[in-house]
């Protein structure tokens, strides 16, 4: 797949997916709200009508923009980087995944290099040792002084004892 | 007491020296992120929400709205000298002001823009506070219908009234609907939409939403367009002052603005982008210079800067008085009012008139701190824009999640986090607008149980929504705002199509 034939058929492709997507969570909205028991009471309006109708607005706006996104395909999207982008969520999801264990200041030291990296930092020697002191810096205000209770691991542990 | 007792009194509390220290953390804080670009109000003052739940709520209130004000007056320095705005209001301001600096009068573009916000801020707070108790005896009469009647009229006017699809801004709404669903239902304990999952049972935190698709939604935008060398910062040529000729011509162009600002404002019409964008309108309609407007014509920083500041001031009428935010950043300050237990209507004027009238005293002396700040500091602040961008980012995004970390690291939350921002950058690139979402997930439930009240007190009759006149001017002037634009689109799209047409000959 060349970058000229995703740049040609992309705005149909995208106005379809959002369309799938959209009747996908309308259709999830329905479904959970007509698995609600209707104890609707006075108003005759239950716990789970405001979902349904919800759900339903969903399918309708989804059925529209498949069919604007058929009828005339909107604008050409600017091209987009996927190796910035690997390396920001990639950060973010290391760092959502090990911050229990390895605690606030590595955690957020990982996310602070990938998130530099993606911008284009390259020296990472001095993205990593600026991570830990932002992170040791945070975490002595809002943890130690504020009260703001970060996840601890080793590097805290070490250095203020909890 | 009157009006005056009660600003009077409110100043007491705005001067005693914590109330001070919080509006100045705030002010400073929000020019901050107003300079910066990728950084808004709405997401700092999400940011500090966890941070300031065992503060003084007063104190905190304030602060929040000292970056909102703030982070007007930032929001220019940015749009002037680099052409970038540091938030949406400013994007107006670009158009003038960075010519202006380019043809070596940054100074008095920057003057005229921070005396301007002064003037605004301060006519608009004081409006505020006569305005507000009026709306309040008028809200006492709202029932459940005429709530209900004024959400629905927000709903429309944030999602599908401006920007350029209805479609669009309605899908962005639904979703933030949709999420508010997530959670125990308020009025019967039904769980819906929780999957099972019990953190899901307390529906979705606002703040999460609101950091992942501002911060990282944005941060990944930025970085999926790939590096950018950007323009270069403009150096401040000669002093920040204006001559006796920018007075002139730039005083009645802030009064303007304010007087086109602040209604937009206080109306649920669309925050402080619609207000800057109209005035800049009036401007260049009434110019005496109208050569000079596309090359820097001071009227053009002067009355959008004016109108953004005095919009700001005037979201907060129906916020405070009503409990409605028509902004995202109003939704979040929402989320604040309850956060510390308090909800923003006729009641907490009644039941908390000091923490309201402190809060609106401290906008008068924020606006007085935000002068100096943004007049004779102006230099140090330009030094904030010299952080590499990587930095940046990587410093963002490390406070962004620090809120998540510290109050609800559960393993559901996190993922919250990287599903938000992931969905907030896919919404960015489809030119989906990010507000509907917010305001729909904090609007949300409180319209459904209007709505469900309004019925129940009717026994399920739903002509009662339009029986009572309020509400039905209300829900018209909804219907309005939701089908004038589209027409008006219809047959704008025709003339721009016919534009590019003839662009391309």
């Amino acid at each position: 797949m060349t970058p000229q034939d995703t740049m040609e058929r992309r705005p149909d492709r995208a106005a379809v997916a959002i369309a799938v997507f959209l009747i996908g969570l309308g259709i999830l909205l329905i479904w959970d709200g007509s698995r609600i028991p209707s104890k609707a009471g006075y108003s005759g309006v239950g716990a789970g009508d405001v979902p349904r109708l919800i759900g339903a607005v969903l399918v309708f706006l989804g059925l529209a923009t498949g069919v604007q996104g058929w009828r005339n395909p909107g604008p050409r999207r600017p091209r987009q980087q996927p190796v910035p982008l690997l390396w920001l969520l990639g950060g973010m999801i290391v760092m959502v995944a090990s911050i229990h264990s390895v605690g606030f200041v590595i955690g957020s030291t990982i996310l602070f290099t990938c998130a530099a990296a993606a911008f284009g930092e390259r020296r990472f020697v001095r993205a990593i040792l600026s991570g830990i002191g932002l992170g040791l810096f945070i975490y002595l205000v809002f943890d130690v002084l504020l009260q703001l209770n970060l996840p601890a691991g080793p590097i805290e542990m070490l250095i203020f004892g909890r | 007491m009157d009006t005056f007792a009660f600003l009077l009194q409110g100043l007491a509390t705005a001067f005693e020296p914590m109330m001070l220290l919080y509006a100045l953390i705030g002010v400073t804080l929000g020019t901050a992120v107003g300079v910066l670009p990728g950084i808004g109000p709405a997401l700092t003052v999400a940011l500090l929400l966890p941070v300031t739940y065992g503060l003084d709520a007063a104190g905190s209130l304030i602060m929040f709205a000292g970056i909102y004000y703030g982070g007007m007056y930032g929001g220019s320095t940015t749009s002037i000298l680099l052409n970038t705005p540091g938030e949406s209001a400013s994007v107006i301001t670009a158009l003038e002001g960075n010519k202006m600096a380019r043809a070596g009068r940054g100074g008095p573009a920057l003057a005229t823009a921070a005396i301007g916000s002064f003037v605004a801020g301060l006519i608009a707070t004081l409006m505020l506070a006569f305005l507000a108790p009026h709306v309040v005896k008028l809200a006492l009469v709202f029932g459940p219908r005429e709530y209900f009647a004024l959400m629905v009229l927000a709903f429309v006017t944030v999602s599908a009234a401006f920007g350029e699809s209805a479609l669009r801004g309605l899908v962005s709404l639904f979703i933030g609907l949709a999420l508010a669903m997530v959670g125990i239902d308020q009025l019967t304990g039904q769980t819906r939409l929780a999957f099972g999952v019990p953190q899901l049972l307390d529906g979705i935190e606002v703040t999460t939403l609101a950091v992942a698709m501002f911060a990282l939604g944005e941060a990944l935008f930025v970085a999926a367009q790939g590096p950018d060398g950007g323009p270069g910062i403009l150096a401040i040529k000669g002093r920040v002052r204006m001559t006796v000729q920018d007075w002139a011509r730039s005083w009645k162009a802030w009064l303007r603005g304010t007087a086109i600002g602040f209604p937009i404002g206080s109306m649920p019409a669309g925050g402080a982008d619609i207000a800057s964008f109209l005035s800049y309108a009036a401007e260049r309609n009434l110019t005496k210079h109208p050569e000079e407007f596309g090359k820097g014509a001071i009227e053009g920083v002067a009355g959008p800067e004016a109108a953004n500041n005095a919009a700001a001031a005037g979201t907060l009428v129906p916020l405070l008085t009503l409990g409605l935010p028509t902004t995202a950043t109003a939704a979040i300050m929402l989320a604040g009012f309850q956060q510390f237990g308090l909800q923003p209507g006729p009641l907490l004027f009644a039941s908390a008139p000091q923490l309201v009238w402190g809060l609106i005293a401290s906008l008068l002396v924020a606006n007085v701190m935000l002068l100096v700040l943004n007049l004779p500091l102006i230099r140090f602040w330009i030094l904030l824009l010299r952080i590499p961008q990587p930095w940046l980012y990587g410093g963002i995004l490390v406070f962004a999640t620090l809120g998540t970390l510290g109050v609800n690291p559960s393993p559901v939350e996190l993922a919250m986090l990287v599903i938000f921002g992931t969905m907030g950058y896919l919404m960015r690139l489809f030119n989906y607008p990010i507000a509907p979402v917010v305001v729909g997930l904090i609007l949300g439930p409180m319209a459904e149980q209007q709505l469900r009240r309004a019925l129940s007190i009717s026994q399920g009759d739903w002509t009662t929504l339009v029986q009572s006149p309020i509400a039905a001017v209300l829900l018209l002037l909804a219907a309005v705002a939701l089908i004038v634009p589209m027409i008006l689109r219809a047959r704008g799209r025709g003339d721009a199509l016919s534009q590019i047409g003839a662009a391309e000959d």
